[in-house]
């Protein structure tokens, strides 16, 4: 192996410079290639998470007919599923920041009369094992289910709150953020429903 | 056999994260299940294959007093890679391990391997060196998950192996990564000194 190259102030500006140069371009160059697969990837999590929580099957392209609301200082995202121009139900990313941890994400289908069809987190930051079971608590049992629920704009309570929703035991701060993003959701839905909605079906 | 001693040296005598104990934060942090494990160790290995290689060939070329940023700026392109590589094609388990993709950038065993044999070694070497140490990583990291996940929720590699309620929550939190690395660590050690 060849001597070192010695630490004179002109050598390490060079070397320094070449290195950080030849590495950013190899980061800008994978970027280019992997642009197009994430962009993919992230759509169709966002088709599937749709499709999870609309009942039945739909024709359109929820994404494109997308509409947003700006609510409590975040923005709700609307997807109408519709077959054949009907509408089947609506996919609504919602979100909470009580979570135990801050932010949680929330795809909530909703069915044309208001009540849930399903659900699916999308992002959360609670605890492992206790906050974070949210994903299949609210299915489970007939306490505990929100599923077939109508929140209208009183909204869905957990029963410490004197609700019906049995909240996840030991994680109820994660239970009523969970909630919380479901109301905001239903409410916002219920909302645009008497003002927009008409708009909406003269398209 | 220098070869072959090279690439097993990481595997058991100075695995990573019992003989050397570097890199603690993801260990910890990462195997709350086994798959999630795996996935951290896979990354790390090829960050620690690719930067050893490129480290080796122009350590020369780097001088002593500017090594450590040089060092860092090339773990960091490649640590950059992978995050846009998993990104694209594993979503599930990119999200999964989230923060500690980019924090691979100041994991020890990166820079550690760098600094302490690539540095001083040829391209061969040191990818051997990079792939035993990033086996050994991957296998103590999978190891650790798959106890945690299987006492704390019954499960290994999402397998149900025993009934969820019988899980101990704590051994998925931080407290039982805690004790599973301890005991481990305290097998690993009886172990390599009966040998």
């Amino acid at each position: 192996m060849g001597k070192k190259l010695e630490s004179n102030f002109t050598n390490m500006v060079v070397v320094l410079f070449a290195i950080s140069l030849i590495a950013s371009a190899g980061v800008g160059y994978v970027y280019t290639l992997t642009q197009e697969p994430i962009a993919k990837a992230a759509q169709a999590k966002q088709q599937q998470a749709i499709s999870n929580v609309v009942p039945g099957e739909f024709d359109n392209d929820p994404t494109a007919d997308m509409w947003t609301k700006e609510i409590d200082g975040g923005v709700l995202e609307f997807y109408p599923a519709k077959k054949g121009g009907e509408l089947v139900g609506t996919a609504v990313k919602t979100f909470s920041n009580n979570g135990f941890n801050g932010y949680i994400e929330i795809m909530a289908g909703f069915k044309p009369d208001g009540s849930i069809y399903d659900y699916s987190v999308l992002k959360n930051n609670e605890t492992p094992g206790l906050g974070s079971k949210m994903n299949d608590w609210f299915r489970e049992g007939e306490k505990r289910d929100v599923r077939g629920k109508t929140p209208g704009t009183a909204g869905l309570k957990v029963s410490k709150d004197g609700g019906d929703i049995d909240a996840i035991t030991a994680a109820t701060i994660s239970s009523r953020a969970f909630l919380d993003a479901i109301n905001r959701a239903a409410a916002a839905l219920q909302g645009a429903d008497a003002t927009s909605g008409a708009t909406q079906q003269n398209q | 056999m220098s070869h072959i001693k090279t690439l097993t040296n990481g595997i058991f005598r100075e695995n990573p994260t019992f003989g050397l104990v570097l890199g603690m934060c993801p260990t910890l942090a990462t195997t709350t299940s086994a798959a999630n494990g795996m996935g951290m160790g896979a990354a790390t290995t090829f960050v620690l294959v690719m930067s050893n290689l490129v480290i080796s060939l122009v350590a020369n070329l780097i001088p002593d007093k500017i090594r450590i940023p040089a060092f860092i700026v090339i773990i960091a392109a490649f640590v950059t890679i992978v995050d846009f590589a998993m990104q694209a094609y594993t979503q599930s388990l990119y999200e999964a391990l989230g923060l500690f993709i980019p924090l691979i950038v100041v994991n020890c065993i990166v820079l550690g391997r760098a600094e302490a044999f690539a540095s001083k070694n040829g391209p061969i070497l040191s990818m051997l060196d990079g792939l035993g140490m990033g086996i050994g990583f991957t296998l103590s990291l999978t190891i650790l998950g798959c106890i945690r996940e299987f006492l704390g929720s019954g499960k290994i590699f999402d397998m149900t192996i025993m009934p969820e309620q019988y899980g101990m929550l704590a051994f998925v939190l931080a407290p039982g990564g805690f004790l599973v690395l301890g005991l481990l660590m305290a097998i690993v050690n009886r172990l390599r000194k009966s040998n």
